[in-house]
């Protein structure tokens, strides 16, 4: 049996004015299976991660998220988010809040967990992300990765079944970056259901079951990592390949 | 030494009237940051007709003396709703005029301060809440409301301190605090003019003073991360 879609879009347009960001996506990303989006900057790879849960509005198209029209009236955005998680390039983590407020505000306020069974699985989470230590810390006190990986646990506390990530590294210095990649190549591995925008080529060629290259507001051109890498069809891709490899 | 005199002398007086001016400020701080919070959620809210309403109040306010506000509150009111049974000595006489004037006054001046606050906050706070399913009104009490009230504190405690020196205009219509306390001494001691209102201008520096130092320690304490 053919896994089953957890994101459609069809012929997605989005203007900002009279300038138009996002000419006609289509994608569809089954449930496991981890899409890196690719291309050069302004090419409209974050306004169109942030159609997937309307934190941008489209201009025209249609997304359906587990089937569900995002647009529909009787679909509560709200209860919809709660299964999407978002990682942003500048962390966003709670500057008010400590690293276990962080990621047990969502849980306890909007699945009415309970607070000691909260902070119980925030633990675990950091656990795994490897920042049990930090419990009590503010995010002021930890470096960019640190920040990073606690962004991933928060999203992950509100068991989201698909995971968006918006140049999840870029702002981390070197040195950094493989600490935040290897928590999310172990989520891929898990089979969670992801779409990363990402400059890391090797991240991409790894992990992704699909690569995606857009330019310009489009897809240029998609298929295996082998096949974007090894042998892309399109000179446009090829053109942006040789300038960042 | 007359100084100390005077002060002594009419302790029973002074401190009434501080007492009285102290009521005034805090009934009215408190009403005014309670219309200031959410006139400023006003101004920065997708309702359209809610912005506007909050804008056209603070420009009001921001473009009118106080003591026009208060002669229109306490004689203008009255005159207007007198046929509808409207008395200000009914609802407490001069002092609640002044607290309801003041209130509004202060409250104009610290929405500005709260949109201030608000619109200073990372819009990728706003973006991360909003992702994890966090309605708009959530984010705005559990993120954007307490980040900002910390940007804002030092301007909030600024406000505080001119609404407790404003507090001196309101007493034209007849509340014996400080300042009209002082007038009522000096009338009465054409020798002791100066010492007099050098008396009444010391307390409003000390409750100043104090107001301003309580809000650094209080600056330092709500730091994030400070401690533990
Ligand atoms: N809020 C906005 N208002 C107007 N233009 C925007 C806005 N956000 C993005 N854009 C424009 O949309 C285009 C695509 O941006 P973006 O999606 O951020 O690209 P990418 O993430 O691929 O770098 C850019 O030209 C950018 O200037
Ligand atoms: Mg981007």
């Amino acid at each position: 049996m053919a896994a089953e879609n957890k994101i459609e879009v069809k012929n997605l347009h989005k203007c900002y004015g009279d300038i138009e960001v996002l000419k006609g996506m289509n994608i569809t990303v089954k449930e496991g299976e981890v899409v890196c989006l690719i291309g050069p900057s302004g090419s409209g790879k974050s306004t169109f991660l942030r159609c997937l849960n309307r934190l941008e509005e489209r201009t025209s198209g249609d997304i359906l998220i587990n089937q569900k029209n995002l647009y529909d009236k009787k679909t509560d955005i709200n209860q919809l988010r709660q299964n999407i998680g978002m990682v942003f390039q500048h962390f966003n983590l709670f500057e008010n809040l400590n690293i276990t407020d962080n990621i047990t505000l969502a849980p306890v306020m909007l699945r009415k967990m309970n607070k000691t069974a909260a902070e119980q699985k925030a633990i675990e989470l950091l656990t795994t992300v490897g920042l049990a230590d930090k419990a009590d810390s503010y995010p002021t006190q930890l470096s960019g990765g640190q920040k990073q990986r606690c962004a991933i646990a928060r999203s992950l506390a509100m068991n989201p079944d698909i995971m968006l990530f918006d140049e999840p590294t870029s702002a981390l210095d070197p040195e950094m970056v493989g600490e935040v990649l290897n928590v999310m190549k172990e989520l891929a591995a898990n089979g969670m259901t992801m779409v990363v925008v990402t400059h890391e080529m090797g991240f991409a060629r790894e992990v992704s079951d699909r690569v995606i290259f857009m330019d310009d507001g489009q897809i240029v051109e998609e298929g295996t990592p082998e096949n974007i890498f090894e042998h892309p069809q399109m000179k446009r891709t090829r053109d942006f390949l040789n300038k960042i490899l | 030494m007359s100084f100390i005199e005077v002060l002594i002398n009419n302790m029973p007086s002074f401190l009434a009237a501080l007492v009285l001016t102290l009521q005034l400020a805090v009934c009215a701080l408190i009403i005014a940051t309670i219309i200031g919070t959410i006139t400023g959620i006003f101004t920065v809210s997708v309702h359209k007709t809610l912005q506007v309403i909050s804008g056209i109040y603070i420009d009001l306010i921001r473009g009118t003396p106080l003591l026009v506000q208060t002669f229109i509150i306490y004689y203008g009111l009255a005159q207007v709703l007198r046929p509808y049974g409207f008395q200000w000595a009914k609802l407490g006489g001069p002092f609640t005029a002044g607290v309801v004037t003041l209130s509004i006054n202060a409250g104009a001046y610290m929405a500005e301060i709260v949109r201030g606050g608000i619109t200073a906050v990372d819009s990728g706070q706003v973006e991360a809440a909003r992702s994890l399913g966090l309605s708009s009104w959530q984010t705005m009490r559990k993120i954007i409301l307490p980040q900002a009230f910390k940007t804002m504190l030092p301007s909030l405690i600024n406000q505080f301190i001119i609404s407790i020196k404003d507090t001196s205009l309101i007493s034209i219509i007849g509340i014996r605090e400080l300042t009209q306390n002082g007038k009522i001494l000096a009338a009465n001691s054409i020798s002791r003019v100066m010492l007099i209102w050098l008396v009444v201008a010391l307390f409003y520096f000390i409750i100043c003073t104090l107001l301003a130092r309580f809000a650094k320690i209080v600056e330092r304490k709500i730091a994030y991360g400070s401690r533990k």
